[in-house]
């Protein structure tokens, strides 16, 4: 057997599963496994007990509450992807879950399980910090809600205590028309990317941006919102030459480094997919005003 | 409930239409579990941790990777693996008959992901292009073939299934 033996444990509703989490030593919670069992086949993570939250309906689900969209942590990519609410506010998600993994394992995968793993260049956890999203964490004393900005206390750490759980993601919508883009380069369709950008932008009745948030994948530690980007554009006139100064600041980033790609790549490949993410975003926020 | 857990546990799984019922260590993942315990070896095991696609079977009709999935997490739901696609009585399925006339597979070794990865994919997106059957497969990786007669496959019995589908 692959795995490492541990005692198993499938709790059926929150609280239980925030109870074991709370007595039990080197606990491991099981969310869609498609980064977890891999961990485990190959012995790199050697829990003493797995809490499998499969069972734990109230966990999945996707409804939205005066202007927010709370998606419940295990709620599967693919249904994500197929709901109606998703397609129509918040196509950049859909977007981004394109790219995620490929449809086997998106069927399984949640986006809890991905915003926990915090991996910098996984494409939801880059989605969920450009839509400043809310992580509702439960926890022995409660629910308690962190703002995405402050959720990643490290590389794939999250900010969250041994005895607490993500119970769902809180969305603010965009406004209806806004412009959306998210692209990415990796090396195969369904590779963690190189680089990733997400773009959200709208466009006041004028023509100028009224709101835009710029977020870089993993081209660091953790995701990066680019608050001097997104401080360019919302001074400027909307076109290329101010999509290419916003672009540039990209090089100032301070880019991972690794075996296979260098630091200067990551901040090149960057500021070219922030720029083409900005044109096709302020297009899109173009024909939504039209509309 | 009990802060031991359990180590092992009953299950009763649906297989090809057909219900086992077994006692089962938890941490045999559901490929172990269909090759090992129901010695249905047609779902091979390329690199157990999510990347090749060869484990692919569709649990309650939804295409996922078998080395992903701890067999205890199938209690109660219906697997079908590559042993369940063809017919009874031997006729193959539109897309096994398809991967034969293109030269689909040459050794074989990842075709049981790939046909059932097709299953749903066609079930989903009955007409698909080309460059949709690509990024369907891209999750599956094959050694032999380049690709391109996989991809002849599917859109043939992407059409071979319609016309089932209108005549019935």
């Amino acid at each position: 057997m692959k795995p490492p033996a541990f005692a198993y444990h499938d709790p059926a509703t929150i609280e239980d599963a925030v109870g074991l989490l709370g007595r039990l030593d080197n606990a491991r919670l099981l969310a869609g496994g498609q980064s977890l069992m891999p961990m485990l086949n190959m012995r790199y993570a050697f829990p003493d007990h797995l809490i499998d939250l499969n069972r734990i309906e109230a966990l999945a689900g996707i409804t939205e509450d005066d202007g927010r969209l709370r998606i419940g942590a295990m709620t599967r990519q693919r249904d994500i992807a197929d709901h109606p609410l998703v397609q129509a506010r918040l196509p950049l998600m859909i977007e981004a879950l394109g790219h995620v993994g490929h449809r086997q394992t998106r069927n399984r995968g949640t986006i809890g399980g991905s915003l926990c793993h915090l991996d910098p260049a996984a494409e939801l956890v880059a989605v969920a910090a450009n839509l400043d999203a809310a992580i509702e964490i439960a926890g022995p004393a409660g629910t308690r809600m962190l703002a995405m900005a402050e959720f990643p206390a490290g590389f794939m750490t999250p900010a969250i205590e041994p005895d607490e759980m993500v119970t769902a993601v809180h969305l603010p919508l965009p406004a209806r028309g806004h412009g959306y883009r998210f692209l990415e380069m990796a090396r195969r369709h369904g590779d963690f990317a190189i680089v990733s950008v997400a773009v959200i932008l709208a466009l006041d009745p004028n023509g100028r941006i009224d709101h835009c948030a710029v977020t870089l994948g993993g081209a660091a530690a953790i995701p990066l919102r680019m608050p001097e980007a997104e401080a360019i554009l919302a001074d400027g006139d909307p076109g290329p030459a101010l999509f290419k100064r916003a672009a540039a600041t990209a090089r100032a980033i301070e880019a991972l480094e690794d075996a296979q790609v260098p630091a200067w790549y990551r901040r090149q490949i960057a500021e070219t997919l922030m720029e083409r993410a900005l044109l096709a975003a302020h297009a899109r926020a173009v024909e939504g005003s039209a509309a | 409930m009990s802060d031991e857990g359990c180590t092992s546990r009953s299950i009763e799984v649906t297989v090809n239409g057909r219900a086992h019922r077994a006692e089962t260590p938890v941490r045999l993942t559901l490929a172990d579990f269909l090759r090992l315990s129901l010695k249905l070896t047609g779902t091979h095991l390329g690199c157990e941790h999510g990347v090749c696609g060869a484990c692919t079977v569709l649990v309650d009709g939804r295409a996922m990777r078998s080395c992903l999935m701890l067999a205890v997490q199938a209690d109660g739901r219906a697997v079908t693996t590559i042993e369940g696609l063809a017919a009874p009585d031997g006729t193959l399925h539109p897309l096994q008959a398809a991967f034969c006339r293109h030269h689909g597979l040459q050794c074989g070794f990842c075709t049981p992901g790939l046909l059932t990865t097709l299953v749903e994919f066609l079930h989903d997106c009955p007409d698909p292009t080309e460059a949709q059957v690509r990024e369907a497969i891209s999750g599956n990786i094959c050694r032999c073939t380049g690709y391109d007669s996989i991809v002849a496959a599917a859109i043939d019995a992407a059409r071979a299934l319609r016309d089932a589908e209108t005549a019935s």
